[in-house]
């Protein structure tokens, strides 16, 4: 599986999309299959189902009459190739499959074959593959798993497809009909478990989670000399803050973490954390199961309630911001509870940038002199939502706080950045060392252009605001010659000039800031 | 023959309309349960409404995608398109003559075009790799279709009044004066539209009414602001 040997890309000086498709490059490359306990809490079947044949046309007609998308872009790809050099992991690995329309392709011959007209009349006729349609077979079943589990579901091809087709609700839609057919990813749903049965993906209990906190308190008190709070389970207070697990301890996310602790606590707004629901992130998106989706949405509207807060604020995660900005709403709304003068929910990003403009905080933009700092957008943000009030502001608003906090800004290439950025080639529930290969692979294009930059204007570090993206390029990095803290957090900037109100040790000692890389 | 034809495009007719009104139909009732447009999307009604009218009039998507794919496919369909307004006038009087007469030559853009999407299919690896039989054949019979018209509009003529009155009879079953003229370039050229008539419905042609259906471009972007919930999410 994992095992086989392969080799890292090398950087080239543009990013170059392969010319020949190499057949069954990455054909190897299936994450690991959920085990009856992972898949039992979800709802799934434990394995794979005897009639699996029947339950796949079954749920894929279930699906179909769900979800318009999966039905119109079922029928609509005229095939006109426009997004076959557009997925970075096509670009990455050379697998056709790998091609979006391709990848869609093995769920549509099924379509094609089951559910329309032209398909069962060639197929009738023993020709199938006249029309793009294939009898559905077992083997094509292992093929759509491992297939479905080589996209990031980051939309890039959406964005160059004349009709706006979106590989990303195809992948959903097949990872859905497998999990029902009982062949279920086990990184996915094991994670999913864990929210259910702890409350966040890390599986990190409310008393472990109580000691991060007061260790970070210490440590932001060290450094400072003064006390900021971050606060967990305190009824009344005005932000619910919901932030992915992995700022509660990986790097660079905890820096990102007590970013925000410093700005609420300059902003001098009360706010907590919910032991709850210590989750952003929500994986049922991922296999795209409405129903998981939902459940795992309803624990903050839950949390809300339970604390009596009027606001809530989401911290730096990409596709746990599109659940909360473009679903959050649909799935565990009205919320009608909360103070309706402020974005329900509303990103961290947002109400730094609204204290940044207001002057509440003390930035020493000097502080980050001896970085030169570019942005990754991430997919989900990038794509797939919106954080301020003007469409575009995905994109502004993140270099605002940045440009605010930094003195050195540049950005890369154009074509791999705002709606174009390439997905850092972890996302879509492909974080996960069985797939290490594709994971790299899939980078290569977010790294070629950070080496552009690199030598043309020096560029030091990597800021992004997502989970995913932090933890994907904290392990890839070193893979293409970098080192792995070049990726930060942006309000691990904001931290690093943030000069606190009572703060001792800084003065006119510039150096304390961060390491130069 | 001219009976056979008749009953032809009766057939063709039916499942062309009752084929792309039932996709219609089944479209505009499958519910889109999420707001899922490809963001930076606008925020108001008329704002999709220009977004939907860049892409169908210009294809700004492919534009910005690939311009080679782009220019071919932007002559063919234009091209198509001023041909079919023009071959209004088989059917009623309407059409003036200024704009009919210079837009025959609409029919070389299609032709074109036509001609540049099939070498791409062949000559792209990538794009060769996707194409299934059905790809090739489309095109093809778009662009014999092309052909054949040309040949009458350009090489030996066909006489139109005698395709007119034809058409009329048809319209209004007057089964009496039924005569197609014995043009075989005419006959080849009807065989072939009511082929494409009959394959809409059920190819992906479908794309031509679909395209307002897909969510990612028809949807405005206001998530936040207005809940959105799909009748079967509402039962959970
Ligand atoms: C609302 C009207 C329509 C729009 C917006 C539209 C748009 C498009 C676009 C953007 C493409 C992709 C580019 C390409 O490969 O050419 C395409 C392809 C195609 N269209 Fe249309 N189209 C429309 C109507 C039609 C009609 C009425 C026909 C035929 C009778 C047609 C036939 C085709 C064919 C055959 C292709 C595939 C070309 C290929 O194989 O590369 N289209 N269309
Ligand atoms: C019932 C439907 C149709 C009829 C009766 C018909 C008939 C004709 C006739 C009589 C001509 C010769 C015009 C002349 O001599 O000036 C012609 C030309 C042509 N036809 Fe058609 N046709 C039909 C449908 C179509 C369709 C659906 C297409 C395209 C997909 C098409 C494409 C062309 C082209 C490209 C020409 C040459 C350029 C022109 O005259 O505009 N035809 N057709
Ligand atoms: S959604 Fe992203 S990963 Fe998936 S096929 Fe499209 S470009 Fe590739
Ligand atoms: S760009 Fe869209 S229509 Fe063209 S091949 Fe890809 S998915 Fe199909």
């Amino acid at each position: 599986m994992a095992t086989k040997e392969f080799t890292i890309p090398e950087i080239q000086e543009y990013i170059e999309v392969p010319d020949a498709p190499i057949p069954d490059a990455t054909a190897h490359l299936s994450p690991f299959l959920a085990k009856p306990m992972h898949q039992e809490p979800l709802g799934f079947p434990e394995e794979v189902v005897d009639d699996w044949k029947g339950e796949t046309l079954e749920a894929m007609g279930d699906l179909l009459g769900k979800y318009r998308g999966l039905r119109v872009f079922m029928d609509i790809c005229v095939k006109c190739g426009s997004c076959t050099d557009k997925c970075h992991y096509y670009i990455g690995t050379a697998d056709p499959k790998n091609m979006p329309v391709a990848r869609q392709d093995l769920l549509r011959r099924v379509y094609r074959r089951y559910f329309t007209f032209a398909g069962k009349f060639w197929g009738a006729l023993g020709m199938p593959g006249f029309v793009g349609a294939a009898d559905l077979k077992r083997e094509m079943l292992d093929e759509m798993y491992s297939y479905y589990h080589q996209c990031s579901e980051c939309r890039r091809c959406s964005v160059f497809c004349p009709y706006g087709i979106d590989t990303a609700e195809i992948t959903m839609a097949a990872r859905e009909i497998l999990a029902r057919v009982g062949i279920g990813q086990k990184y996915n749903n094991e994670i999913i478990g864990k929210v259910y049965t702890i409350g966040n993906n890390l599986g990190l209990p409310e008393r472990a989670l109580e000691d991060t906190l007061e260790g970070l308190e210490e440590d932001i008190e060290d450094e400072t000399g003064v006390a900021v709070k971050l606060p967990l389970n305190v009824k009344g207070a005005d932000i619910l803050l919901i932030t992915p697990s992995a700022d509660f301890f990986a790097e660079p996310h905890v820096d990102g973490l007590m970013g925000y602790a410093k700005v609420f606590h300059e902003a001098g707004v009360s706010w907590t954390i919910s032991s709850s629901a210590s989750e952003a992130a929500n994986f049922g998106m991922f296999i795209g199961s409405y129903e998981n989706m939902r459940k795992i949405s309803l624990r903050i509207r839950e949390a809300a309630l339970e604390l009596g807060v009027k606001r809530i604020i989401f911290g730096e995660c990409g596709h746990a911001w599109r659940v909360a900005y473009s679903f959050l709403n649909t799935l565990a709304g009205p919320f009608d509870f909360l103070d309706q003068s402020y974005p329900i929910p509303q990103h961290i990003l947002d109400f730094t940038l609204g204290e940044i403009e207001k002057g509440t905080l003390n930035i020493d933009k000097s502080l980050n002199d001896e970085m030169v700092v570019t942005f990754h957008d991430s997919c989900n943000v990038a794509r797939a939502s919106r954080i301020g009030d003007k469409p575009g502001s995905q994109f502004t608003i993140p270099r605002a706080v940045i440009k605010a906090v930094c003195n050195n800004y540049v950005d890369m290439d154009p074509d791999t950045i705002y709606e174009k950025t390439f997905c850092c080639g972890g996302g879509g529930g492909l974080l996960t060392d069985d797939l290490l290969e594709l994971r790299i692979k899939g980078g290569l294009p977010r790294m070629t252009a950070l080496q552009t930059v690199t030598e043309e204007y020096g560029v030091t570090h990597m800021a992004a605001i997502c989970a995913i993206c932090k933890s994907q390029f904290t392990k890839i990095l070193p893979y293409y010659g970098f080192d792995m803290d070049q990726i930060v957090s942006v309000h691990q900037l904001v931290s690093s000039a943030l000069i606190l109100t009572g703060q001792v040790d800084e003065d006119d000692d510039t150096e304390s800031g961060e390491e130069a890389a | 023959m001219s009976l056979a034809f008749a009953i032809l495009f009766y057939v063709a007719t039916l499942v062309l309309v009752v084929g792309v009104a039932f996709k219609v139909v089944q479209y505009s009732k499958t519910p889109a349960p999420l707001k899922i447009p490809t963001t930076p999307a606008p925020t108001t009604t008329s704002g999709v409404v220009m977004r939907m009218f860049r892409e169908v009039v210009f294809f700004e998507s492919l534009f910005k995608s690939t311009i080679w794919t782009w220019i071919f496919a932007w002559a063919f369909h234009m091209g198509l398109f001023a041909v079919l307004f023009r071959h209004g006038r088989y059917f009623h009087d309407l059409l003036p003559a200024v704009i009919v007469g210079p837009l025959k030559y609409a029919a070389f853009a299609m032709i074109i075009g036509l001609i540049g999407l099939l070498v791409r299919r062949f000559a792209v690896n990538r794009v060769r790799y996707i194409s299934a039989p059905s790809d090739y054949a489309m095109l093809i019979l778009l662009l014999l279709i092309g052909i054949s018209g040309s040949m009458m509009t350009f090489v030996s003529h066909v006489d139109i009044v005698g395709v007119k009155t034809y058409f009329d009879a048809w319209m209004t079953l007057d089964f009496d004066n039924l005569i197609l003229p014995p043009d075989p370039v005419l006959r080849i050229h009807l065989f072939l539209v009511a082929v494409l008539m009959l394959i809409f419905p059920i190819s992906k042609l479908l794309h031509a009414p679909g395209i307002f259906f897909s969510p990612t471009r028809n949807q405005v972007d206001n998530p936040r602001e207005v809940r959105h919930v799909a009748e079967w999410a509402e039962k959970l």
